[in-house]
């Protein structure tokens, strides 16, 4: 008999419940399983209608997102394992700060209009035509923003960051360091377009620097320093508006694109 | 159903009827307690009250000193009272964790590349420690000199 461990998981169900409870299911506990498969053992084995998101179990997908005993994680990534042995419960529950739809899955609308708000993908007026060839970028270039490139959408860093929670208007962690990646990218010009968003009290000047963002990123995006990193640029668009106020043509961000 | 247009980023969440009933938990007063992070978070903010004390504090010995020599004694004696010195001490404390916190979280508002390499985190926050130490000998140089 396989050594077992109790999965204590948040229930919700929208037509009878009106908040979520915790349910608890024993799984046993192979070396190789995480979370997720734990959770895959419950729904096929002992309860069908246990409702959460999964795709590619391997940490590109972004959908098993969950808390883990208070912590956001990828549910793909994280070892059954290194809970049993600290003789734990697991607590698994839908990811802080999102409305539930059902048990762990949560409500990703909010997020998805914000990531579009800040438009985060090449933005080239003057593209050449193709028959002008690719664009080409040297290896410094793409390091500028490859960071920042990583991330999977996943939002553990939303659930992360308490500013998210107490601000619902907050653009948060993963749009603003998508926006970033962007802004940083040799082949965009859209820094111009972006800067109202961004430079925003309910852009990067509701971050408060908490760092949390950073420290849950399964793909070590760093949000906190893009953010961080667009203040700085933000305050010296800023001070150079006084020197050259900016019209609508002469408008050009100069911000820290990789054009070095 | 909601009027918010899903483009403006305080419209929030867009309500369909196929999610009517979602479970929205409401951010507890406490929030900064419930995690080690968060705590070290608001007392890293807190910790700016405590610059301004002393701020605060050396304006006042500059007023002092300005109004001459018996002024300057009276705050002396103000300074040596019990109650002041243990504040100077919790303020120390604050002091040091907000110069410390922030000397920490500076590499990652500003990524030094050197020869198209980011020039590693530590690098980053060193000189800032070497300036803090310099100064501090320094100070201590003058004061005890």
């Amino acid at each position: 008999m396989a050594e077992t461990i109790i999965l204590e998981i948040a229930r919700y169900s929208p037509e009878q419940d009106s908040q979520p409870h915790f349910q608890s299911y024993e799984v046993p506990v192979h070396k190789e399983w995480v979370v997720l498969d734990a959770l895959n053992h419950i729904k096929d084995t002992t309860d069908g209608t246990l409702t959460y998101r999964w795709s590619c179990r391997m940490g590109i997908c972004g959908s098993c997102g969950m808390m883990v005993n208070g912590e956001p994680k990828l549910t793909c990534a994280t070892f059954l394992t290194d809970y049993a042995q600290k003789g734990r419960k697991i607590r698994v529950e839908p990811l802080r700060y999102f409305p539930v739809v059902r048990d762990l899955v949560t409500e990703l609308s909010d997020f998805l209009a914000k990531l579009k708000k800040v438009k985060p993908w090449l933005i080239h007026p003057n593209q050449p035509p193709l028959s002008q060839g690719e664009f080409l970028q040297t290896p410094t270039q793409v390091d500028r923003y490859k960071q920042f490139s990583m991330c999977i959408n996943c939002t553990l860093c939303y659930a992360a960051c308490p500013v998210v929670g107490l601000d619902p208007t907050f653009v948060g962690p993963a749009a603003l360091a998508l926006a970033q990646r962007y802004n940083m990218d040799s082949r965009d010009q859209g820094a111009a377009e972006r800067i109202d968003e961004l430079a925003h009290p309910d852009g990067i000047w509701g971050c408060t620097f908490v760092g949390e963002c950073t420290r849950v990123c399964p793909k070590h995006v760093d949000p906190a320093g893009a953010i961080q990193q667009y203040k700085l640029t933000a305050v010296l668009e800023w001070l150079k508006s006084f020197v050259m106020p900016r019209g609508e043509e002469t408008k050009n961000v100069s911000s820290e694109t990789g054009n070095d | 159903m909601s009027a918010a247009k899903p483009e403006t980023i305080s419209a929030g969440a867009r309500y369909t009827e196929f999610h009517p009933r979602w479970y929205r938990r409401r951010v507890s007063v406490y929030w900064w307690l419930g995690q080690r992070q968060y705590l070290k978070f608001i007392l890293r903010e807190l910790s700016s009250v405590f610059v301004a004390l002393f701020v605060v504090e050396m304006l006042f010995q500059l007023a002092a000193l300005k109004n001459g020599p018996q002024a300057y004694a009276d705050f002396q004696s103000l300074l040596q009272s019990p109650f002041v010195i243990a504040l100077n001490i919790i303020a120390l404390l604050f002091v040091m964790f907000h110069a410390i916190t922030w000397f920490n979280l500076a590499p990652s508002a500003m990524p030094v590349r050197l020869g198209g390499r980011r020039v590693p985190a530590f690098m980053v926050a060193a000189p800032s420690y070497v300036m803090w130490i310099a100064i501090s000998v320094f100070v201590g140089w003058m004061v005890t000199r």
